[in-house]
């Protein structure tokens, strides 16, 4: 029953898309004739019926995995009755069916929000929902056709056979829908510059800000929260492995940071108008192919569920199609538009425009490292199979990066048109002193000493004193002009916590019996010993490691090794103790015998540091955001924009 | 040429050379930091300098694992064709099991004794490292369905 009604709202949401695309079309190109404004009508309410029957195919599945329906095949492979609550339904997106169903409930609910919001004239948005109905079908078609997730099987197994206990975690329960916020949140910015193209529109960059924003909000806050679950699930300390997954995410986020800024100009002096079309297009075209690296098994990670040929064959072809297509429209369209108004060498543009260029090089940089090893493995066929590490990005994305950052502060503070260097350097000389301070405080308090560390705490200081000296100079303004400020000062705290934790991680690994001790930087642990716990679904064996100060017991520490009889497999539950400004981290290793274990234990400096900043970047978008809806719903000076 | 014009070129020239600068990085990035992926029986073709970072894979030799002091744990790795002796001084992956696949990060010491630095061994049942499956299948042991 629940696999009918799941399969009959997937089919409805099919034909609603397929009516929305040409009715959304229909409407862009008509006019002002009646027929048009039925279209743009009929798009409208498509819309918001393709969200309302993907939400119920949606709400289906959870269901069926909540009620563990075995009937379905979906259910019964991922799920188990024995599963605590929360994580039958985040097993929902747990693998490739579910999570495509996800996907495609995120690109409904941005078209819903097209829909509702109108923003933008009206050609202009019927346009944009014809090209989010275009993406709906073709995502729809994938789904029935090659990842169904209501097939049956018959006959229905009594029970599941569980979700990978890797995956049952609190951090990756949300983890893949604040991704998908973010990536599939391109595709709004996506069908707005399709539309523009199409209508000759020049109000889309402002009309799809909104949906950058949130878009690349979320993806921090996803890409944030990935790091994050690596960091204490996975048990080896790391953060970023530049795996290419991680960098599927990152590459969305580097071009969607670049949209956001270009897209700035653009609506403010009407600077870049193309190229911003053209970020707007490469941002969700990024998107596409990480879904397709994730999705078609050909990358060997945690996240490669499917590895049917026939789905990747299928997301190739559809990404090829609309790539193409839509560069196709920009190399057709993008010559009509007009050109910007002109701007001086020392101006706010210039400044955007060399973000643009290092975020745009540090993409390029990264999408080489991601892609040639699959390039050189398809050319050689499998002969020659090697990967891309931490060095190269090292060498690469790293200094760009790095000069981009050098520069960050200047942005805010020079003017639109024509910019004063000396008076932004007067303004900012304060910051300068705060870099000399973080750089002389490194070099005492931490050994040993890096010329890289010293360098990237200068930055850091420079980044924050920057903000805050914008922050002083704003005082007054309203919530919206202190947006940029908030970014800027969350890259400088990243910086910090990214830096510190890789140079100077102290690290300990020892074979310990009970009462025995060990040292990791400046702290003194005493094993005592290990219990077996039972939790829900799993068998822990749970050790117990003192922390000692002065031959007390300061705190106890609790890493596990957690078995799951149904999945047959077993993960390591780290222990981390925080002070905020550093990371006692603990795992539990191998069983030596006679009560001897390894254990392997960091202090990370300035670890929490990594994700604080980038929740305080989040926040700085929250702020941009709150402004536009704000302007919006009171309406009362649409001609005062934001100081972002 | 007038201002603008010349303001121009010299974006674009600068453009250009960034570029350039851009492209040699990756080139010589590629160059000198991928890590080869062999099995035992390609390191038995080949001749790998000791010290040279690479990746070696295949499975676990039943009965090979020996834990020495410390951390330190030696194990064998094979294709079915060709062995090659590992040493690791780590905590082993949750998954490292006798008789699957596992795929090690290092570099030969001279005794011929692969010393690895990073051990990962399968996330789940249901799965075997790529490389390590199509190493199994030019060795002629791949069995589909596992073993």
């Amino acid at each position: 029953m629940l696999g009918e009604l799941g399969q009959l709202a997937l089919c409805f949401a099919l034909a609603l898309s397929l009516v929305m695309s040409g009715a959304g079309l229909m409407g862009a190109k008509a006019g002002a004739g009646i027929h048009a404004e039925l279209a743009r009508r009929v798009a409208t309410a498509s819309a918001l019926g393709l969200l309302v029957f993907v939400a119920l195919a949606f709400g289906t599945l959870v269901t069926a995995f909540v009620t563990s329906d075995f009937s379905i095949a979906d259910v019964a492979n991922n799920s188990h009755t024995l599963k605590p609550l929360i994580y039958k339904i985040t097993g929902v997106w747990g693998n490739h069916e579910g999570s495509m169903l996800l996907w495609v409930l995120v690109l409904s609910l941005y078209a819903g929000a097209v829909a509702f919001l109108q923003r933008g004239g009206e050609r202009l948005t019927s346009a944009a929902l014809g090209v989010q109905g275009l993406l709906a079908a073709a995502f729809l078609l994938f789904i029935l056709f090659t990842s169904n997730p209501f097939l049956r099987i018959d006959p229905a197994p009594f029970e599941g056979a569980g979700l990978n206990p890797l995956l049952q975690d609190p951090g990756l329960a949300i983890h893949p829908p604040m991704l998908y916020a973010g990536y599939v949140g391109l595709s709004a910015s996506f069908s707005y510059a399709a539309a523009a193209l199409l209508v000759g529109e020049e109000g889309w960059a402002r009309a799809a800000r909104p949906f950058m924003l949130i878009a690349w909000m979320a993806l921090t806050c996803g890409i944030a929260l990935g790091s994050w679950w690596a960091y204490y699930e996975l048990g080896w300390g790391g953060f970023w492995f530049w795996d290419p997954v991680e960098n599927a995410s990152l590459m969305p986020w580097l071009v969607a940071t670049a949209l956001l800024h270009s897209a700035l100009a653009t609506e403010r002096s009407g600077a870049f108008r193309t190229w911003t079309l053209l970020l707007a297009i490469g941002g969700f075209s990024l998107s596409l192919i990480g879904t397709f690296l994730v999705r078609s098994g050909v990358l060997s990670s945690v996240h490669a569920f499917a590895s049917d040929p026939t789905r990747g064959f299928f997301i190739m072809v559809l990404i090829v199609c609309a790539i193409g297509a839509a560069l196709a429209l920009f190399a057709w369209r993008a010559p009509t538009l007009k050109g910007g108004t002109s701007f001086d060498t020392v101006s706010r543009e210039s400044a955007l425009l060399l973000n643009n260029v290092f975020l745009v090089g540090s993409t390029a940089a990264v999408f080489v490292g991601t892609l040639y090893p699959l390039a050189l493995d398809a050319l050689t066929h499998g002969q020659q199979k090697i990967s891309v590490g931490p060095p190269y990005y090292a060498l690469t994305f790293a200094p760009i990066f790095f000069a981009l950052l050098l520069l960050v502060p200047f942005g805010p503070q020079l003017g639109w048109r024509r910019g004063d260097l000396k008076a932004s350097l007067r303004m900012l000389s304060p910051a300068l002193g705060l870099a000399a301070v973080a750089a002389l405080v490194v070099l005492t308090v931490a050994s040993p000493r890096f010329v890289t560390g010293t360098l990237a705490f200068a930055v850091a200081g420079w980044l924050i004193g920057a903000s805050i000296l914008d922050f002083l100079k704003r005082r007054g303004a309203r919530a919206a002009a202190f947006a940029a400020a908030l970014a800027h000062a969350g890259l400088g705290v990243t910086l910090m916590g990214v830096t510190a934790t890789s140079l100077w991680r102290s690290e300990a690994l020892d074979v310990v019996g009970p009462g025995e001790t060990m040292t990791v930087g400046p702290y003194t642990l005493r094993f005592d010993g290990v219990t077996q716990v039972q939790g829900a679904n799993f068998q822990a064996t749970q050790a117990h490691i003192a922390l000692m100060d002065h031959g007390r017991v300061a705190s106890v520490l609790k890493p596990e090794s957690r078995v799951y009889p149904v999945e047959g497999q077993e993960v390591a539950d780290t222990a981390i103790r925080t002070t905020g400004f550093s990371d006692l981290y603990l795992a539990l290793g191998d069983n030596r015998g006679q009560g001897r274990w390894t254990v392997r234990a960091y202090v990370s400096p300035l670890a929490p540091f990594i994700w604080l900043g980038a929740l305080v970047m989040a926040l700085g978008g929250a702020l941009s955001l709150w402004g536009r809806l704000r302007i919006r719903i009171g309406a009362a000076s649409p001609a005062v924009q934001p100081a972002e | 040429m007038n201002a603008k014009k010349r303001r121009r070129l010299y974006f674009a020239a600068a453009l250009v050379a960034a570029g350039g600068v851009l492209a040699v990085a990756i080139v010589y990035g590629l160059g000198n930091n991928v890590l080869y992926f062999y099995s035992p029986s390609d390191l038995a073709a080949k001749h790998v300098n000791p010290g040279v970072a690479f990746r070696i894979g295949g499975l676990v030799e039943k009965a090979s694992v020996h834990h020495g002091a410390g951390a330190d744990v030696r194990f064998i790795v094979t294709d079915g064709a060709r062995d090659v002796p590992i040493d690791y001084n780590g905590v082993l992956p949750a998954l490292f099991r006798e008789g699957q696949g596992v795929v090690a990060t290092g570099a030969l010491d001279t005794s011929g004794t692969f010393e690895a630095t990073e051990i990962l061994a399968k996330h789940d049942e249901k799965y075997m490292p790529p490389e390590v499956v199509a190493a199994l299948k030019r060795s002629g042991r791949w069995k589909e369905g596992g073993e």
